[in-house]
């Protein structure tokens, strides 16, 4: 095994394809993974992340395409001889096992001696917060707990890589997000290349250095979280991260774009010529009610006003496909009524392109 | 989540039925037969109404003590052959493709279709010297002449395992079938090859299922007697040769009875043990 570095757990996908039968579900993805990084795969059902996942892991052999690990190539590799840890969306626990034999089943398998793996299973349970719990059985556990066993269970051979294939769905949204952030720091402070498998923008956007967003066994775009969210590949890219305005329009060349009969400008991208899409996210936009500036600018019916506390959101009929949802934080928010005239203003700099 | 509320008599009602089946069909039945077994035997004849304890004393000589045992050792013998073929074949057949999986488990549960006097003699035919498997084998050169492989013990549990694995595939399938595959996933992730993931995992888990499909087998096939009586000697016939000799043969129908109400309640015991120190052994580990 070559071993180049001390950080370890860097991963190269080389061409990627799985096919079942008739059905393609992944369809040729190239990537390089930077160690010690949380990478999180996002996109809808079925777009193939968790075959991607599974296909990592060794549990899905690629039709086609080579997976390296730290420059071995574990494609030909069967799952048990990979070094990776696991946590699967059913979190798979074993039920004849209380949590102690749970975690230290790894070892046991590698004929680890009985002191240094209750050692080891004390080290992890303590790592996720589940001191003392080592002689429950998995029935008598929540649902948090349950994650966290599986959690400790999967780090507990120091595997290279850790995969997540969304495991925190089956719980309910405050204990999520605490457990997006438990994760992560966990994730911080082992310095462990993880992947984690998410359909959850929010989730991804709270845990990952990297997004990978896919859609139909493709890879759509790669990036930071807050780049992918600000400057969107596509308009699938712009709704799938947080919710967009898409405005259709004609640009001339010269940074103005023509959406429906209203001059726009746009900040980046100035020299594109053609129909164009231009994405807005609602918080960008603003609303006008009085001496609305001549550019960027649609008129509009308000047609709802929600009141989130947080979050203060206004549809906006502006005759496009779909209404224009703007959103503001309750300091500073004009106050309209359902049914008033307004003008939203979308300014240039908010105005991202994506084609188409 | 929700509570155990009071059944209904509507509930009742519904319970009617099947309980007024059971006890038409078989706790009457079951009772004349407790009945019977203290019934005089007539010589020559049928039998009358008594009360005589001639039936159950004769039980007690050592040949059908004997016997008895023997029933019993051979049925728990074809339950453990049998589970430890049917576990690891139905596990498998549960892992397999939709249509492959379906194909097979047609043709063994076709095996159902088939009453026991015809797999008693069918394999009273296979195992013999005239026309079974044993001429293929001199045919293609490995033995030198035909061997009859019946009677023998081995010929009564192979017929045995044969009319129970059926029952004992179909008692495993469902379950199996609901085992997640995440688990077996999750158990090679961490290091198990599929040979020990199987050992360590979905043995462990199926345990219950194990006991209750050799349970079942030793259950079912206590109660076969064309099997040990085509296949095997004297010997080897189980306590069920003797019932169905007694009470058709010898139209002793008492004492038949008396015979086959000890059967029963040493195979409840048997059942009853076993049940018993399986989950006393759940509990300590």
């Amino acid at each position: 095994m070559s071993r180049r570095s001390d950080v370890r757990g860097g991963l190269k996908l080389e061409g990627l394809v799985k096919r079942f039968d008739d059905v393609t579900a992944v369809a040729g993805i190239d990537l390089e993974l930077p160690p010690g990084k949380l990478i999180s795969f996002l996109g809808p059902s079925g777009c193939g992340k968790t075959t991607l996942l599974r296909m990592i892991a060794g549990l899905e052999r690629p039709t086609e395409g080579r997976i390296f690990l730290d420059d071995d190539d574990i494609t030909d590799r069967p799952a048990y001889t990979r070094d990776i840890g696991m946590v699967f969306q059913s979190l798979a626990l074993f039920p004849h096992l209380n949590v102690a034999g749970n975690v230290g089943y790894g070892l046991r398998i590698r004929g680890a001696e009985k002191d240094r793996i209750s050692s080891r299973v004390d080290e992890l349970l303590t790592l996720v917060s589940l001191e003392g719990l080592a002689d429950r059985r998995i029935q008598q556990l929540s649902g948090g707990q349950r994650q966290r066993v599986a959690t400790a269970r999967a780090l507990a051979l120091e595997p290279r890589l850790f995969l997540l294939d969304e495991p925190l769905s089956a719980l309910d949204a405050n204990l999520r997000e605490q457990l997006q952030v438990e994760l992560r720091l966990l994730q911080q402070q082992l310095g462990i290349t993880t992947i984690i498998v998410t359909h959850d923008q929010r989730e991804a956007m709270t845990m990952s250095d990297l997004v990978v967003v896919m859609k139909e066994g493709r890879i759509e775009q790669v990036g930071p979280p807050l780049d992918v969210y600000r400057l969107p590949s596509s308009p699938f890219v712009a709704g799938f991260i947080g919710r967009t305005n898409l405005l259709r329009g004609e640009a001339a060349g010269d940074g103005s774009v023509d959406v429906a009969g209203h001059p726009f400008d746009i900040a980046g991208e100035a020299d594109r010529t053609g129909e164009v899409t231009l994405s807005v996210r609602p918080e960008a936009a603003l609303l006008v009610v009085e001496g609305a500036p001549e550019r960027n600018v649609l008129p509009g019916t308000v047609v709802f006003v929600r009141d989130l506390g947080e979050l203060f959101e206004c549809f906006v009929d502006c005759g496009m496909e779909e209404h224009v949802i703007v959103a503001g934080s309750p300091r500073d928010w004009v106050p309209v009524q359902q049914g008033a005239q307004v003008s939203v203003h979308f300014p240039a700099d908010a105005c991202v392109v994506v084609v188409p | 989540m929700s509570q155990q509320e009071r059944p209904s008599p509507r509930t009742y009602g519904v319970l009617a039925f099947p309980v007024g089946m059971l006890v038409i069909f078989f706790l009457i039945p079951f009772g004349i037969m407790v009945a019977t077994s203290f019934y005089h035997r007539i010589e020559g004849a049928f039998y009358e109404p008594a009360f005589e304890l001639a039936n159950w004393q004769r039980l007690f000589q050592p040949v059908f003590l004997e016997r008895a045992l023997f029933s019993i050792g051979i049925c728990l013998l074809a339950g453990f052959v049998c589970i430890v073929v049917a576990f690891p074949f139905t596990y498998f057949l549960t892992r397999m493709r939709r249509r492959p999986q379906v194909a097979l488990l047609i043709v063994v549960l076709s095996a159902l279709s088939l009453s026991e006097v015809i797999v008693a003699f069918s394999w009273y035919i296979l195992l013999g010297r005239a026309s079974g498997v044993s001429n293929i084998l001199v045919w293609l050169g490995v033995m030198n002449e035909a061997a009859a492989y019946q009677p023998s013990f081995a010929a009564v549990l192979l017929g045995l395992c044969y009319i129970a694995f059926p029952y004992c595939v179909l008692t495993l399938y469902p379950q199996l079938t609901r085992l997640d595959p995440e688990i077996t996933e999750a158990a090679q992730t961490l290091g198990a090859s599929p040979w020990r993931t199987f050992w360590t995992v979905v043995v462990p888990i199926a345990r219950p299922l194990i006991v209750a499909g050799s349970l079942l087998v030793f259950v079912f096939t206590l109660g076969s007697y064309i099997i040990a009586f085509f296949l095997g000697r004297p010997e080897h016939w189980t306590l069920s040769v003797f019932i169905a000799d007694q009470a058709s043969a010898n139209a002793n129908v008492p004492f038949a009875a008396a015979m086959a109400i000890f059967l029963t309640v040493l195979s409840l015991l048997v059942v009853a043990a076993v049940v018993l120190v399986e989950s006393r052994t759940r509990r300590l580990t």
